[in-house]
């Protein structure tokens, strides 16, 4: 039990080892900082942390160390007392903040990093108007291709070494002042900045929703940003359930297909009498009357291939509207893209393998646990969509795709072919392929930007996703199309899905109430 | 409010001149015969302006239609910092930035485009340039035969630039000076005079 005195107010810190800066977090004080990072070791080289600090003596006295010292640096311990409002600590902000101000240029209107810099905020907040320096700033040139996604504006620097600690901690790539991945999010000032958001958008004008990454099954937290419906960029959010504070770049850069114009915008069915259908109100009745057509003649005739980029609430769904209709009907998974082995960080040359502290995973889709569980209740065992149509050939298969991604396509030659043996063919999926060419109903599936649902990761941990978009005007997201098929009113609440599903399945007991916290749920024990 | 406070004023009583109102019409007769002599024999305290024949003096600081302003090699000065679209209450400017093909800066304005039928001429683009690239202009008869054509773009609004700069009616802040860029003293490196100047 310590207690920690933060401008008069005391905070009960318990046992844990924190710095001054996290201290003085959980009293709710800010303590400014640059090159002070929870996930990095601590330099305390930037000093805008100083603050006067002293000691509560057992009599009650307070004693006062005579200088400023950086609070990043200093441990918390019982009875440390901290001044960050007196005039010595202000005048300590002030003139640091003067000092790295020294050479920064005055480009603010020009900076990508304006409206979400910390230059800003603090000097706003703790520092002068003026400056007093007379000579001329100091102007190095600007390396534009630091990287294939950076651009470094040399003379913003501030020289907090944030992004090298990070080279060498992190990523364990130490490449010394060359940096190459997810160092954007660190830089505090407008440094570093993405090429691949440089001048697209200010930031004042983005709106930002909580959401998950559907690029690996790390499900690395993210803040989706947009503005009139168009996805500009993916940022980390800082979650120590599911990845810590930073994501990788195939994810961060991998959105652009969400605003591609490729995408099926409407749902199509083809009829034989050359009259094609195209709307809602025509297409899912006739999809419904047709299924049970199907199971009428032949009840373990229909089979359903979820694939692992729906949410568990879409599974969820679509499950019950088959098994509605026969309960003979057959869950299969669709495939599982993999790329390679999981790549950990930090990377080292030492035979000794450090700890790791970020891990991109080879299986490239956001939620296979969870579409798992949904098949393991309804089924009993999982089995993958190319193992059961090379033994069996359903009459109809509806292919609930969704399949994140523009360039790759998810299924190869083999696959395709046994596709084509059955005699009815859905197909929901976001892009046009071969596939869609020989499905009789072609309906348009959603970008994880535009739904609202769960994903759950390799470690079972239940995140929340948030519509940032909305989709275009013929697409319908898939859950709502699930909804409308099993005649159930209304627009698709994600949070009374999960309630039902926590309701009916085990393994998702942990969702009941159907609120998620932000940093998402563990649905297995972690020992 | 007490009643000593109140005072009543009462109209005047008329008179038999007042009842039969031919003395009040000679008066107002004899000013309107001024004003028409005035105007047939002498050019006199003349106010009327013969329009469009005549264009009327208007003062610098008069918000007509935009321009954007050109720096001295002839290229555009915007640097595409989207303050004037941020200020707009009207919503009227749309920018989209790209890289600049120059060396001096990093940003300029691929498009910028200003919906002049939405535009409500307040001049808050003006005040939240930061170099002075936007200014309200004394051009004020604005007609299009379409919507679209009252949608300005770049070259446009450079257009009225040149007009205006041909025509010698530079609005206020080109007249008063050229201002450097935003808080920088015109003593660090910035030519021209600064903000603090003017």
């Amino acid at each position: 039990m310590a207690t920690v005195y933060i401008n008069d107010k005391a905070v009960d810190i318990g046992d844990k080892k924190l710095n001054l800066v996290q201290a003085a977090e959980l009293a709710g004080v800010t303590i400014p900082h640059y090159c002070y990072h929870p996930a990095l070791s601590v330099v305390a080289s930037c000093r805008m942390c100083l603050v006067e600090v002293g000691e509560k003596k057992p009599d009650g006295t307070v004693v006062m160390q005579p200088r400023v010292i950086p609070a990043c640096q200093t441990p918390a311990k019982d009875n440390t007392v901290i001044q960050t409002a007196t005039a010595k600590s202000k005048s300590a902000q002030a003139q640091t903040l003067e000092s790295i101000l020294l050479n920064h240029p005055l480009d603010c209107p020009v900076c990508d990093k304006a409206g979400e810099c910390k230059l800003q905020d603090y000097s706003y907040n703790y520092g002068n108007s003026e400056s007093r320096m007379v000579d001329e700033k100091n102007t190095p040139p600007n390396k534009p291709d630091l990287g294939n996604n950076i651009s470094l504006f040399t003379d913003r620097c501030i020289m907090c070494s944030r992004c090298v600690r990070f080279t060498r901690e992190i990523s364990g790539t130490a490449e010394l002042h060359v940096v190459n991945r997810g160092v954007v999010d660190l830089c505090p000032v407008g440094a570093l900045a993405s090429k691949d958001f440089l001048y697209t958008h200010r930031v004042w004008n983005l709106k930002t929703q909580d959401s998950v990454c559907a690029g690996c099954s790390t499900g690395c937290s993210i803040h989706l940003d947009t503005n009139k419906n168009v996805v500009y960029r993916l940022r980390p959010r800082e979650n120590p359930n599911a990845q810590g504070y930073f994501m990788c770049d195939d994810g961060r850069l991998g959105y652009h297909y969400v605003n591609s114009s490729n995408r099926i915008s409407k749902p199509h069915m083809k009829s034989e009498s050359g009259a094609d259908l195209s709307s809602w109100k025509d297409i899912l009745p006739t999809l419904r009357a047709e299924l049970n057509a199907v199971a009428l003649k032949n009840p373990a005739g229909i089979a359903v291939m979820l694939s692992p980029f729906l949410t568990v609430e879409e599974g969820f769904l679509l499950a019950t509207f088959i098994k509605s209709i026969s309960h003979k009907s057959k869950l299969v998974l669709g495939p599982v893209p993999v790329i390679g082995e999981d790549d950990h960080y930090p990377k080292t040359r030492s035979s000794v393998a450090p700890q790791v502290k970020f891990t991109i995973r080879n299986e490239k889709c956001p939620n296979k646990k969870g579409i798992e569980q949904i098949i393991k209740h309804f089924e009993g065992d999982v089995i993958h969509v190319a193992d059961y149509l090379s033994k069996n050939t359903p009459e109809a298969l509806f292919i609930a795709a969704g399949y994140q991604g523009e360039e790759v396509s998810w299924f190869d030659n083999n696959l395709l072919e046994l596709f084509k043996k059955v005699k009815l063919l859905i197909t929901q999926d976001l892009f046009p392929s071969a596939l869609t060419d020989v499905s009789k109903y072609v309906i348009p599936s959603a970008a994880f930007s535009e739904k609202e649902g769960t994903f759950v990761n390799f470690a079972g941990l239940a995140q929340e996703l948030h519509w940032a978009c909305v989709p275009l005007k013929q697409v319908r997201t898939d859950g709502q199309v699930y909804l409308d098929l099993l005649e159930r009113k209304g627009l698709l609440q994600a949070a009374n899905i999960r309630d039902e599903i926590a309701k009916s399945i085990p393994y998702f007991s942990k969702l009941a109430g159907g609120k998620l916290e932000s940093n998402g749920v563990h649905l297995e024990n972690i020992s | 409010m007490k009643a000593e406070d109140i005072s009543w004023v009462k109209s005047p009583e008329f008179g038999v001149m007042d009842q039969i109102f031919l003395p009040a019409i000679f008066t107002g007769m004899v000013t309107t015969l001024t004003h028409m002599g005035n105007t047939l024999f002498s050019s006199k305290d003349v106010v009327t302006q013969q329009f469009p024949e005549q264009r009327p003096n208007l003062p610098a600081n008069y918000r007509g239609v935009h321009r954007l302003n050109r720096d001295d090699e002839g290229r555009v000065k915007c640097v595409a910092c989207y303050m004037c679209s941020t200020a707009c209450p009207a919503h009227c400017i749309d920018i989209v930035a790209a890289p600049s093909p120059w060396p001096d800066r990093e940003k300029y304005p691929e498009v910028f485009v200003i919906d002049e039928l939405r535009c409500i001429y307040c001049g808050m683009c003006e005040q939240a340039c930061p170099v002075d690239a936007i200014e309200l202009t004394t051009l004020y008869d604005l007609t299009g035969h379409s919507r679209e054509e009252m949608i300005f773009n770049k070259e446009k609004l450079l257009s009225v630039f040149d007009k205006t700069v041909a025509m010698g009616t530079d609005p206020v802040r080109t007249t008063h000076g050229r201002l450097g860029v935003a808080s920088e003293p015109a003593s660090r490196g910035v030519t021209g005079s600064s903000s603090m100047q003017t």
